[in-house]
């Protein structure tokens, strides 16, 4: 089967989609981007790739039509089965890279026991993996770092208090060795990986293949069909430094607005939000650049701004959406400017200002700003679509959905689940007709 | 493939071809007279470069000096950041104009002219245009360093879109009852309207070659660069050569060397040399930008991008318009020099100026290059990019820089703009065969 693959290389995330000759999208994967684009391309698409495969399982395993009713739990099972056999590949080539680190001469002294003390922090690691992966486990995050990361300092709290070792010399061994292993893109055949998740399910979660003909052996044919990647095209701040030439490189301004166009044939003005930049875009009816405006060289109101200001209330980036929209009455914060508004943020905090009042204020002074990167663009015209990122975040678009309403009246807004992969599509579909012209 | 980018090395030299250089003898022999003319005697007026009045003052002996130009020097040559932030710790703010800053500072650390030896203070501040306000705030700074005599020419802004003939006798009542009173006293050298003839006569006659060389753009591929390029075109007509032997040559030189490029169908020099394929041709609105202006330009033609016409090569007078220096009306032609500089017209004069250039040279479209710290030029850019965009159809796109304070120059985010706006224009080119 020819594939056309599409990579975002943003800052924060990198995106990739893999589509089909039909224009639909197979499979999509996200990674962080950490400072390593080319490691960061290789899982994303590896992750596209994993995704791909799942959507040919489905369509083997006819998800979603009548008398199918039992494989989606199949494969929700084999999916499951699938991550945990990823993390704990990943948590071994931790668990290596970590005794690595302590043969360097400041580990010396303490050698032994903190060999032990990681011995029993990794046993308890696997032993708990399932759970993280068992049916209706909920996890903040995806990315193996964030997962194992929290786990890990639970439990080297535990066992640096019960051995009587120095926690730091533990945190320290991990912290040397996670940005390596997070750097090393997983190895071995995909394949292999998919058959031994079936035969770890089959072992463990039998009552799963109880359905509708042999799974087995119907995923075995899906795993039979190649997925050729016919065509690459990179977009993103990282795509000038991977070895795309220049063929293979489109602005994401031309892609965001294509990927828009695909997800909604009837949008005019796009925005996105990434996390160092904004972007106003209109398009024609076949999701061409009719003009584009842009940030200046000051990034504030950007992604990357509400980075900063969960780390400043010591939040998770996630929570702050939901905080915000608890406000009735929005603090009016003027400044963009990441260390103004950081500044204007303590300032009301110490007035006992109430946190979820500041934030829906952030929050609005970041779409003010979008605002008016979109009016000089050209303003809003129906249907308007909000990409990337932010576009996730329901305060946000709580403010841009008023906002909107106030300067441009009753307009269609379009925000897609799969927003921040916007880029990614249009990247892949300008992959697709790189081939198809 | 892309080349990754590796530790720091010295770029290559710049290529330059034979005006260039022949044009970098011309200005340094320049600030040498300049550096040395007090030893002569010789009086000393600063003036700026729209609407200058220089065939003027060289019937009184006086030597020009033009702090725009030294601001220019000085962001080429990658001093200008420092003179900025010297010239703010004198109390000047963030947002002012960089070339006053840029002077101001270059002032407080010795007024170093290029050359390495010191400017001298000038005998007259000669204003002669007022198209843009911050001109006289910085004479007036000037004029306070300086403790010299100020001549205020006034030359009303074209609001109405054209020039009349009250505009003309307003300002030549002025030339005669006060700036040439004023210059002569000031020089001690006594006025002669034959000499002031013979040097617009020789004016006019550089401006033929020089419009000659922007419209040889016209062909395909181009010869030249009006924009980048552009600046080392107008170089000796805008400032203190225009009425001399030397720009008459220089031109004629200039015009020859374009010749031989079109007879071998080559397209512009850049620093790296001969420029490749090209792909895209563009009108350009607003001033470069001088602290990264190779890096700048790099992004231009490393895609093929060649700038066709731009409003900034007018800014010292719109030739192309047909306004040669006119030696039976010498006064009177000043004046109209004066009216006709770019920046003195008003938006809808500016608008139909860049729809003509992108029909005339048949450019791909528009890019404005938005001045961070230049009201003058960007208020009302944005408006006449969409009105250009409505009338021609063709794309346009707007990028943010400044003239010479390095802190306003993202390379990442210029670069990000203008591959997106030649993707664009691709994109456009292909229609919906590509849309599909």
């Amino acid at each position: 089967m020819r594939t056309f693959v599409g990579i975002d290389l943003g800052s924060t995330t990198t995106k990739a989609v893999l589509m089909d000759e039909n224009k639909e999208v197979i499979g999509r994967g996200i990674t962080n981007s950490r400072s390593n684009y080319a490691t960061a391309a290789r899982v994303a698409s590896e992750e596209a790739r994993i995704d791909a495969r799942f959507t040919l399982f489905r369509r083997a395993l006819h998800v979603g039509e009548a008398g199918h009713e039992h494989s989606a739990e199949f494969l929700a099972a084999l999916e499951r089965n699938f991550r945990l056999i990823q993390f704990l590949e990943q948590l071994d080539d931790l668990e290596e890279t970590c005794h690595r680190q302590l043969e360097a001469e400041r580990f010396k002294a303490v050698a032994g026991p903190l060999q032990e003390a990681l011995h029993v922090i990794f046993a308890r690691l696997r032993e708990e993996a399932a759970s993280l992966y068992a049916p209706g486990a909920k996890r903040k995050s995806d990315f193996f770092r964030d997962i194992a990361g929290s786990r890990f300092h639970v439990h080297a709290e535990a066992v640096a208090r019960e051995m009587g070792i120095a926690l730091e010399m533990v945190l320290n061994a991990y912290d040397k060795s996670i940005i390596e292993v997070e750097n090393r893109p997983p190895g071995g055949e995909l394949s292999e990986k998919f058959r031994r998740a079936v035969a770890r399910m089959l072992a463990v979660d039998s009552h799963a293949a109880d359905g509708e003909g042999d799974f087995a052996a119907m995923i075995e044919s899906a795993l039979g069909i190649e997925l050729e990647e016919t065509y690459l095209v990179g977009t993103g701040y990282g795509r000038v430094t991977l070895p795309f030439s220049k063929e293979h490189i489109r602005s994401e301004i031309l892609c965001h607005g294509l990927g828009a166009h695909m997800m909604y044939p009837g949008t005019r003005t796009v925005l996105d939000i990434g996390g160092q930049d904004t972007k106003g875009i209109q398009i024609d009816g076949h999701g061409i650049v009719e003009n584009f405006q842009m940030n200046d060289r000051c990034a504030a109101g950007c992604g990357r701004y509400l980075g900063y200001i969960a780390d400043e209330m010591n939040m998770g980036l996630h929570e702050l959406g939901p905080l915000a929209m608890q406000s009735n009455r929005p603090a009016r914060i003027n400044s963009t400017c990441t260390v103004f508004a950081g500044a204007e943020l303590r300032d009301r905090l110490s007035l006992g200002e109430k946190r979820e009042d500041i934030l829906a204020g952030l929050h609005r002074a970041i779409i003010l700003r979008a605002i008016s990167i979109i009016s000089r663009s050209g303003g809003v015209t129906d249907q308007f679509t909000f990409t990337g990122g932010v576009a996730k975040n329901e305060a946000a678009v709580r403010e841009l959905r008023k906002l909107i309403q106030e300067n441009y009246g009753e307009v269609t807004i379009n925000i897609n689940p799969d927003s921040i992969y916007t880029g990614a599509l249009g990247a892949s579909e300008f992959a697709r007709r790189a081939v198809a012209a | 493939m892309t080349v990754i980018v590796g530790p720091k090395t010295k770029p290559p030299e710049a290529i330059k071809d034979a005006s260039m250089a022949r044009q970098k003898q011309m200005v340094n022999a320049h600030y040498d007279r300049l550096a040395s003319a007090k030893e002569r005697g010789e009086k000393v007026a600063a003036t700026f470069v729209p609407g200058n009045l220089n065939e003027l003052l060289m019937c009184f002996d006086m030597v020009n000096n033009l702090p725009e130009v030294n601001a220019i020097q000085n962001g080429l040559r990658r001093q200008s950041g420092g003179y900025v932030m010297e010239a703010e710790k004198l109390g000047h703010s963030e947002d002012v104009c960089t070339y006053v800053k840029s002077d101001i500072g270059m002032m407080a650390k010795g007024n170093i002219g290029p050359n390495g030896k010191p400017l001298p203070d000038p005998d007259v501040l000669l204003l002669s245009y007022t198209g843009c306000f911050t001109f006289m705030k910085w004479f007036e700074l000037l004029r306070r360093q300086y403790k010299c005599e100020t001549i205020m020419f006034q030359t009303p802004y074209l609001a109405d879109g054209r020039i009349t003939k009250d505009m003309i006798s307003y300002m030549v009542k002025q030339l005669r009852q006060d700036v040439i009173p004023k210059l002569e006293r000031i020089s001690g050298v006594k006025f002669d309207i034959d000499r002031l003839r013979e040097y617009l006569r020789k004016s006019a006659k550089a401006e033929d070659d020089h419009v000659w060389v922007l419209q040889s753009a016209k062909h395909k591929p181009s010869p030249i660069d009006a924009y980048f390029g552009g600046i080392y075109y107008i170089g000796p007509i805008f400032g203190a050569f225009r009425g001399t032997d030397d720009a008459i040559e220089y031109y004629k030189f200039l015009r020859s060397e374009v010749e031989q490029r079109i007879a071998q169908g080559k397209g512009p020099v850049t620093p790296d040399g001969d420029m490749g394929q090209e792909r895209y041709r563009l009108v350009v609105e607003g001033p470069p930008n001088y602290t990264n202006f190779r890096q700048f330009w790099k992004m231009f033609y490393d895609e093929g991008a060649v700038v066709v016409a731009s409003s900034y090569t007018k800014v010292g007078g719109t030739y192309d318009y047909g306004f040669r220096h006119d030696p039976d009306r010498p006064l009177e032609s000043l004046a109209e020099y004066c009216l006709n500089v770019y920046t003195n017209r008003n938006l809808p004069m500016r608008v139909d100026m860049l729809e003509n250039y992108i029909n005339e040279y048949e450019a791909d479209g528009l890019l404005i290059n938005s001045i961070k710290s230049c009201n003058s030029f960007s208020a009302g850019q944005l408006l006449m990019m969409r009105e250009v965009e409505k009338r021609t159809g063709k794309p346009a796109a707007f990028i943010e820089t400044d003239l010479v304070d390095p802190r306003y120059f993202s390379a990442a985010n210029v670069k990000n703009r203008l591959e997106s706006y030649f993707q664009m224009i691709e994109q456009k080119r292909a229609g919906f065969r590509g849309a599909a």
